[in-house]
């Protein structure tokens, strides 16, 4: 490693760290703001609110329905977790294990829906949607939301089986193993820790999923970040208050998950994929 | 069956299934089949329905109809330049921040909090950070409050419901997301290069400069284009922080209208065409110019 002594190259290195500080300061004071407003009695124009109260949450509790929301968005996210283990560990299989004539197109085809953004292919999703009348039902909200999560668990999972040795399952066959016994008594095992981190990396990402969730939800069928869109929207008909105890409902719920996920994974593979191919 | 099977295999030599699975086609391979159905149907399909649905206007008149419409109604057509100088400026601040930023943090034995707490943005969703700036940043928030303190402003400045506003949530979500990418690229240059120029009395300027930008081109270009097509189609944040009847009108806003509110599909559809046409413009030429650099290993030599 290379350290510099210099005063330039002190003088830069205090440049930059006050730069990463700035950022984290504003980042934390913004969700602290959200916080205490939630927890506020009355807040204005001055640095800390007038009086402390949890009331607002039972309000928002009751006036927005969280209840439910809660329950359509757990609801959502186990579905989409679900299917999209299902169709992508089996997708991504047959990619780290077989070359065919056609195969650089078929990733291509997993890694578009990835770098496109939601807000491009979601409009024409929801179009379609809306014609066959899916769109407005829970399943039409679990259709929109597979479309990223399914390519991203199959990019996740290829390299991961890729380093697992064809030989053990050979050996396996050479045993007698049927297909069933060998999923279940060699390939899980071994699969097991890259499915769990591309999954919960699925869940975390599904929460916090705005656009597609909102270009095809119906009123019954609202996750609670476009539950909370709607509100933030209409601000000025509810209590700022309410909002932010919503919204602190919201962090939490995400915070959770993501606590868990970062038992797992690496911060960075939340925003990587998966390992990107060699350019 | 079999028997026959076996019979027309002596004669003719390996049968159809012997010689798709010496191509690679066989059971294993079906595998792939249920998620390729499912991609082609929701996200390939919908694509096609609404390239082809772009070009048959709601309201009758020729194929081209919506998007000449689209081009002619300066509310129309100025969203691709308020969305441009919204995604443009905000794309290379972060990119200007990460790079430094990444070269200091690669040096860091424990990186996982700073990581973890740039995570949470990008995590927590573009929705909550919108209701958080407008809170923090607005004229009685803690942002304008704590500058007036140090008497740096004497009136709260207007950070809400304007340009501003849509731009600092853009760099509070973009931000950690564009220096991961970078930090992911630049851990992955093996610092023996680096100790290699230094040995050879290169100063710290001229080790960026000559070993590791033109390493690191590449993976800057992906990170741009990444970045850029994120802050292209913002939506909620340019809603909520923003004047979207103004200067943050931009073309998701445009396109989410003319579909949802006006019931108008394919004025909708042509909208997300000629956004999604600008993004892949933007991308081809970034990943074009890619080509003027050096490409070849990152990684040591010897081997």
């Amino acid at each position: 490693m290379i350290r510099d002594t210099t005063l330039g190259a002190r003088l830069w290195a205090a440049a930059v760290w006050t730069t990463v500080g700035f950022f984290v300061i504003n980042l934390i004071a913004m969700i602290a703001t959200v916080v205490t407003s939630s927890f506020a009695t009355r807040w204005l124009g001055t640095w800390l609110p007038a009086g402390w109260t949890t009331r607002w949450y039972t309000s928002a509790w009751s006036e927005f329905q969280l209840w439910d929301v809660l329950i359509v968005t757990f609801q959502v996210i186990g579905a989409v977790v679900v299917i999209s283990g299902v169709l992508g560990v089996t997708a991504a299989y047959a990619l780290a294990r077989r070359e065919f004539r056609g195969k650089r197109l078929l990733v291509l085809l997993f890694l578009l829906p990835l770098m496109i953004p939601s807000m491009t292919f979601g409009i024409p999703l929801a179009t379609v949607l809306y014609r066959t009348g899916l769109a407005g039902t829970f399943w039409g909200v679990v259709a929109a939301n597979l479309v990223p999560t399914v390519p991203f668990v199959i990019l996740v999972m290829i390299p991961f089986i890729e380093q697992i040795d064809p030989k053990v399952e050979a050996a396996a066959r050479v045993f007698g193993a049927n297909t069933f016994k060998l999923f279940l008594y060699v390939l899980l095992p071994l699969l097991l820790p890259g499915i769990l981190a591309a999954l919960l990396l699925v869940l975390v990402r599904t929460i916090a999923m705005f656009e597609l969730t909102f270009l095809v939800a119906g009123p019954t069928s609202q996750t609670l970040v476009v539950a909370l869109y709607y509100a933030v929207f209409a601000a000025g008909v509810r209590a700022v208050q309410s909002i932010d105890a919503m919204a602190v409902i919201y962090m939490v719920t995400t915070l959770i998950w993501l606590i868990i996920a970062l038992r797992f994974v690496n911060p960075t593979q939340i925003v990587t994929r998966a390992k990107q191919p060699a350019h | 069956m079999d028997a026959v099977a076996h019979a027309s295999a002596v004669e003719q030599g390996p049968n159809l299934r012997q010689r798709l699975a010496a191509r690679g086609f066989d059971a294993v391979t079906l595998l792939v089949v249920p998620a390729a159905i499912f991609s082609l149907l929701l996200f390939v399909y919908p694509f096609a329905f609404g390239f082809v649905l772009s070009f048959e206007p709601k309201a009758g008149g020729d194929w081209l109809a919506n998007y000449r419409r689209f081009f002619s109604d300066p509310f129309l057509y100025e969203t691709i330049a308020n969305t441009l100088w919204l995604a443009i400026p905000v794309t290379l601040v972060n990119l200007l921040l990460a790079v430094p930023i990444a070269f200091r943090v690669r040096l860091m034995r424990n990186q996982r909090l700073l990581t973890t707490i740039l995570v949470l943005p990008i995590t927590l969703g573009t929705v909550l950070v919108a209701e958080g700036l407008l809170n923090y940043l607005g004229p009685q928030g803690w942002f304008n409050r704590t500058l007036m303190t140090f008497g740096l402003i004497s009136q709260p400045l207007k950070l809400v419901h304007n340009y501003w506003g849509v731009f600092a949530s853009l760099v509070i979500t973009g931000f950690p997301f564009t220096f991961l990418l970078t930090l992911s690229y630049v851990t992955g240059i093996d610092p023996a290069l680096e100790q290699a120029a230094a040995t050879l009395g290169a100063s710290a300027w001229q080790r960026f400069r000559h070993v590791y930008l033109p390493l690191l081109m590449p993976g800057l270009a992906i990170t741009f284009c990444l970045s850029f097509v994120q802050a292209f189609s913002v939506f909620p944040s340019a809603v909520l922080l923003g004047e979207p009847a103004g200067s943050t009108r931009v073309i998701s806003i445009a396109a989410a209208q003319a579909a949802f509110e006006e019931y108008d599909y394919s004025m909708g559809s042509a909208i997300a065409m000629i956004m999604g046409l600008v993004q892949l413009g933007i991308v081809v030429a970034v990943l074009a110019s890619r080509g003027l650099f050096y490409r070849g290993p990152a990684s040591g030599a010897k081997g």
